[in-house]
């Protein structure tokens, strides 16, 4: 039977929480024992941990894994892993940074930013992935006769928090290879805390797509004053450079937990709720099945280009 | 420097709304708009600014049908120089590992010192930059948000969690997938496109490449598309404006919000 690995994400000594999450995905692929992988340079601790959740751990330690460059994790799990492996990813920015090459370079097939096992029929599995912003969802399979590399939507699965296991840990250093590689990690650049602390507010009035033009921006303003509130906003609006960067809610973005978000125009991609951390939610969106009435507390179908000006004049009044 | 951009035409999720078909196993495909994919267009604006700076062309190449055409026109409307279209109907289904292994081909009949994609297409898969790196055996970087030229090598950022920038430097030739917000794509007006309606764009098929893919080549497949069982949901408020104005008014007071 084809043996299952998770890879262990972890910072500053800490696991990431996708580690108790791995296990239970690995758990509806096959009833076999999963190892889990600790990468890095002085990760002895880490594999520690690690070994409470797993049953097996392989920890292999370089200075030149110091930092999770993917491009050197690839190659140590490429030399230090048999072929026709199964291995787990968080989708996270490193996840997606490694995987598809590292899928490549294993001869093994790939699917990226799953959401749900819906079984395995021999050698195939049976995912569940979403498109349009999870609007649809799609029944996706993945064969996995030659190995896979398998990146999960953190989040998804649950967590195994016993941390019950006693695992063994097998240092497989000395089979990481050859890591030089083209490309080299340099430094970590913290953005310039600005003006404006969105992480800090009570009230979030937050703006996405659906506001259409830069000029409407004013409105989301006016009704933010009127409520004593501060503006925040999703992706596009940032991209777009109607607003800086700080007010940005999501994983790419701020992490908020006001009392209270109003959501005007926001699809509610899992990239932009992933950066709501509680409060009670209020969505305004013209679209009745747009993704983020599935989580918001109340919903408002109306086209935030009419309902804003309203809603802040009847403020205004009280 | 000589730089080849992979793009994709898409549905555009701004201008769609997403209903199921009546067969209830796809989405409902006849009135959709399509156009560039959001990613790629951040890929060719930063592509011609770079090539503005440093000198070069940019190349951007699609896999796609006949209609995939007006996706590059618009992208050579922008300022890239040529245009190339992979169009065969074995193609179609194709797995991100398909589209990598068809594209491996055209980059190896040119010669270029960098290769951008999108970070994510339409299907939010992103894999095919990656792919084509590791077949190529080039370095590659992912959600890459800022780029400076060097010598013979680039200084970018990657986009992680938080809002933070991981600073690398990367040897040429490279493969890049970039974000969206690493720059401001220019405008595209009918003009411009009109200009560049009769240039001529080399096409290749399945036997010019001698590469397989489509979807018996596939180890990755959709069976069906379905709208998602959700929980309770939220609260809808109905009635009037004013009647809602005022009951969300009451759960602002209530919750804090005013």
């Amino acid at each position: 039977m084809t043996q299952i690995y998770a890879y262990i994400v972890h910072k500053d000594g800490v696991l990431d929480d996708s580690a108790m999450e791995l296990i239970e995905v690995a758990k509806k692929i096959a009833d076999t024992p999963v190892t889990a992988i600790v990468t890095g340079s002085g990760v002895d601790a880490v594999a520690a941990e690690a070994a409470k959740i797993y049953p097996e751990v392989i920890k292999i330690d370089n200075d030149a894994l110091a930092y999770p460059n993917a491009e050197v994790v690839r190659k140590a799990l490429v030399n230090a892993l048999p072929a026709d492996s199964i291995v787990l990813l968080a989708n996270d920015t490193f996840g997606m940074d490694l995987g598809p090459g590292l899928s490549i370079k294993m001869d093994s097939s790939y699917i990226s930013d799953i959401v749900a096992i819906d079984g395995v029929d021999g050698d195939l599995l049976k995912t569940i992935r979403q498109e349009f912003g999870g609007e649809v969802s799609t029944h996706t399979t993945c064969d996995m006769s030659a190995g896979a590399v398998i990146n999960i939507r953190p989040g998804s699965f649950g967590m195994d928090e016993s941390k019950a296991a006693s695992g063994n840990v097998t240092d497989k250093s000395a089979d990481a290879g050859d890591l030089t590689c083209g490309r080299k990690f340099v430094e970590i650049v913290v953005p310039e805390a600005g003006d404006v602390d969105i992480t800090k507010a009570d009230v979030l009035v937050s703006v996405g797509r659906g506001i259409e033009d830069e000029e409407n921006i004013e409105m989301v303003t006016e009704l933010a004053e009127a409520m004593n509130a501060v503006v925040s906003c999703s992706r596009p609006i940032v991209d777009a450079k109607w607003l800086e960067p700080a007010r940005q809610v999501g994983t790419s973005g701020c992490t908020v937990k006001p009392k209270v978000y109003l959501a005007l125009g926001i699809s509610g991609s899992f990239q932009h709720m992933g950066g709501i951390k509680g409060g009670f939610i209020i969505a305004v969106n013209k679209n009745p099945n747009a993704p983020i009435f599935q989580v918001a507390d109340v919903g408002i179908e109306a086209d935030i280009l009419d309902f804003i000006p309203e809603l802040t004049e009847a403020i205004e009044e009280l | 420097m000589e730089i080849l951009v992979c793009v994709k035409r898409v549905p555009d999720s701004a201008e769609n709304e997403i209903e199921m078909n009546s067969a209830g196993n796809d989405i409902e495909r006849d009135d959709l708009v399509y156009s560039v994919n959001e990613w790629d267009n951040y890929a060719v604006e930063e592509a011609i600014q770079i090539v503005d700076k440093v000198g070069g062309s940019v190349t951007v190449v699609t896999v796609g049908d006949e209609e995939a055409d007006e996706v590059l026109r618009r992208e050579m409307a922008m300022g890239a120089e040529k245009g190339i279209l992979v169009n065969d109907e074995d193609y179609e289904g194709s797995d991100a590992k398909g589209i990598a292994s068809i594209l491996k081909s055209v980059v190896e009949k040119g010669s270029y010192d960098l290769i951008m994609t999108g970070a994510q297409g339409d299907e939010g898969y992103g894999a095919v930059g990656g792919m084509l790196a590791a077949m190529l055996d080039m370095p590659y970087a992912s959600l890459v948000n800022k780029l400076e030229t060097g010598d013979g090598k680039l200084t970018i950022g990657r986009e992680i969690e938080g809002g933070n920038q991981e600073m690398n430097e990367i040897n040429m030739p490279c493969v890049l997938s970039i974000q969206t917000g690493i720059n401001e794509p220019r405008y595209v007006g009918i003009r411009g496109i009109r200009k560049v309606a009769s240039v001529e764009i080399p096409e290749f098929d399945a036997d010019a490449l001698g590469v397989a893919a489509g979807v018996d080549n596939a180890k990755v497949k959709k069976v069906d598309y379905f709208i998602p069982e959700t929980g309770d949901g939220a609260e809808m408020l109905t009635g009037s404006t004013e009647e809602i104005i005022e009951k969300l008014i009451e759960l602002l007071k209530a919750n804090g919000g005013l």
